[in-house]
């Protein structure tokens, strides 16, 4: 037993080896530690970061794109980039910023087919269909619609005109005789293009793309709208609604 | 001090002297000039970068290690990647695992340049580190997407970043090549491909079943001039093959006259500066000895 007890203690090779596996261990697990928070730090993207059509909810996006570059290659008219260390995508994604180049919105989605990853999803075959962000007429004060002028500018370039960015008419209280032309976009059907942005006559847009997940707002999934419900099959959503007389102002009693 | 190789070059010329050399910067740079130029020429002979490509716009490539931070981030990629990656392996199956390092990666000339300096500026001091370290980074860089869903390394990655940079644009990149060559420089010597940089490490692993490999079937020739040993990037892994331990009852040498180490990267500058033309290339399963006269 001694003896057994005294090869282990005289097992230099075993001893160094455990010392190294400990100093590695430590060094990697350091490391690691750093890396991970950079990484958590670095998948905040900037909200004008727009990705490719296509492109998988931002922490799946993250997860699955092997930064190849083939996107950006794709592209036909340069809009997308790959990130460059401290762009603001995480380094080696693609991305395009609206105001100096939007998406074409090409119908055969060249980009897409070109990713080797996934991380561009290859169900995207009609580019209506993609969203890459949503358009928000981020300024109201500074909108030359809403003071009353006809600028359009970002409707009439939008390439859904009339679905994606409506004009929807209010009156002009300041002068009382015209109308408000308010662009209004409806994030249903916008793609984030990002075209009305880079229009915009502004020197800063009033109206930007941003990611869908900071413009789009979404209802609880109960929540049921009865006028909808209604139309939809042919009953009032609560039955029993007491009728009650409608009384306006100056009727009698 | 005479430079390693120096009496290669008296012996049997420069360019003898230096032909893998060039032959490796050369292979590395048509590499990069054929991304380049299918990015922005419209030269679609290369495409992608070395992350993951596409050969004459049909065969796709992709880096395995960076395919395998992906499918540890819990993501399955589309069939083409896959294959390329499963391509990539095959091909450095053949010819070497780390071949990689030495005839396609761009940090590879940042860091000799590094080496090459050190030696020509005589420093000598060097903060030493375990060559494990790099295996327990490529455990990390394959660990940490399992917990959070990121491919992580690739953020950092530096030959990544290198090589996309010198396809698509680079800027602030330049930050973290300038990092490892100063750190190559005055703190470790080939502190980066030798300790640190997990791709190597993950191609190592690759190598361990590598065809291709080099060999020294003129050992008895070794005149222990040394110049191998300083131009090697992994000079451990010389001793065994050129001064083999022998067994005490016939004389046979114990180990085959190959270098089977798989952190050997193939870059064949010892088969450059050798004057005795002791190293040459073979392959994993190579016993002949040349007979000294």
């Amino acid at each position: 037993m001694p003896a057994n007890k005294r090869q282990h203690a005289a097992n230099p090779g075993r001893r160094q080896f455990l010392t190294d596996a400990a100093r590695g261990a430590c060094a990697a697990g350091v490391c690691g530690l750093g890396l991970a928070a950079y990484a958590s730090q670095a998948s905040q993207k900037d909200a004008q970061a727009l990705r490719p059509p296509g492109a998988l909810p931002e922490a799946d996006f993250l997860s699955a794109c092997l930064r190849c570059g083939l996107c950006v290659e794709a592209c036909p008219y340069d809009t997308l980039k790959l990130a460059r260390l401290f762009d603001p995508a995480a380094s080696g994604t693609p991305y395009f910023d609206a105001r100096t180049t939007p998406c074409e919105m090409c119908d055969d989605i060249p980009c897409v087919p070109a990713c080797p990853s996934g991380a561009l999803d290859q169900a995207l075959t009609d580019i209506n269909n993609a969203r890459m962000g949503t358009a928000v007429l981020i300024d109201q004060k500074s909108c030359l619609n809403f003071q009353g002028l006809r600028c359009d500018v970002c409707y009439r370039v939008c390439p859904l005109i009339d679905e994606a960015i409506t004009l929807e008419m209010q009156r002009n209280r300041r002068t009382g005789a015209h109308a408000l032309f308010i662009p209004t976009v409806n994030s249903d059907i916008c793609t984030g293009c990002g075209k009305c942005e880079q229009a915009c006559v502004l020197d800063e847009a009033a109206i930007k793309v941003l990611p869908e997940k900071l413009a789009v707002a979404g209802a609880d999934k109960h929540y049921q709208l009865s006028w909808e419900v209604e139309a939809e099959r042919g009953s009032p959503l609560v039955p029993q609604q007491l009728k009650l007389p409608v009384r306006k102002p100056g009727d009698s009693q | 001090m005479n430079a390693p190789g120096s009496r290669m070059v008296e012996r049997q010329g420069w360019w003898k002297a230096h032909r893998f050399l060039l032959l490796r910067r050369i292979s590395q740079l048509s590499i990069l000039a054929l991304f380049f130029a299918g990015s922005h020429l419209g030269i679609t002979l290369l495409q992608g970068n070395l992350s993951s490509s596409l050969l004459l716009e049909t065969v796709p490539l992709s880096d395995p290690f960076v395919l395998a931070q992906l499918l540890a981030s819990g993501h399955w990629p589309e069939l083409s990647a896959l294959i390329g990656g499963l391509l990539v392996i095959g091909f450095y199956a053949l010819v070497g695992g780390r071949s990689y390092c030495s005839w396609v990666c761009p940090v590879n000339p940042v860091t000799d340049l590094a080496a090459w300096l050190r030696r020509k500026l005589g420093l000598v001091k060097t903060t030493q580190l375990s060559p494990q370290l790099r295996y327990w980074i490529l455990a990390c860089s394959l660990i940490l997407p399992l917990f959070t869903g990121y491919i992580v390394w690739e953020l950092v990655n530096p030959v990544s970043l290198l090589q996309r940079g010198l396809i698509f644009g680079i800027s602030a990149g330049w930050s973290l090549i300038a990092a490892i060559f100063l750190f190559d420089l005055f703190i470790t010597q080939r502190g980066w491909c030798r300790h640190l940089c997990p791709m190597g490490a993950f191609y190592s692993l690759i190598g361990k079943v590598s065809l291709v490999r080099i060999t020294t079937p003129g050992r008895q020739r070794c005149d222990d001039c040394m110049d191998c040993y300083k131009v090697c990037p992994e000079p451990q892994i010389l001793k065994p093959v050129l001064k083999p331990n022998k067994d005490p009852l016939t004389g046979a040498a114990e180990t085959a006259p190959v270098i089977i180490a798989s952190t050997c990267t193939n870059c064949s500058r010892c088969i450059d500066v050798c004057a005795e033309d002791v190293f040459k290339f073979g392959n994993r399963f190579a016993t002949e000895v040349e007979r000294t006269q």
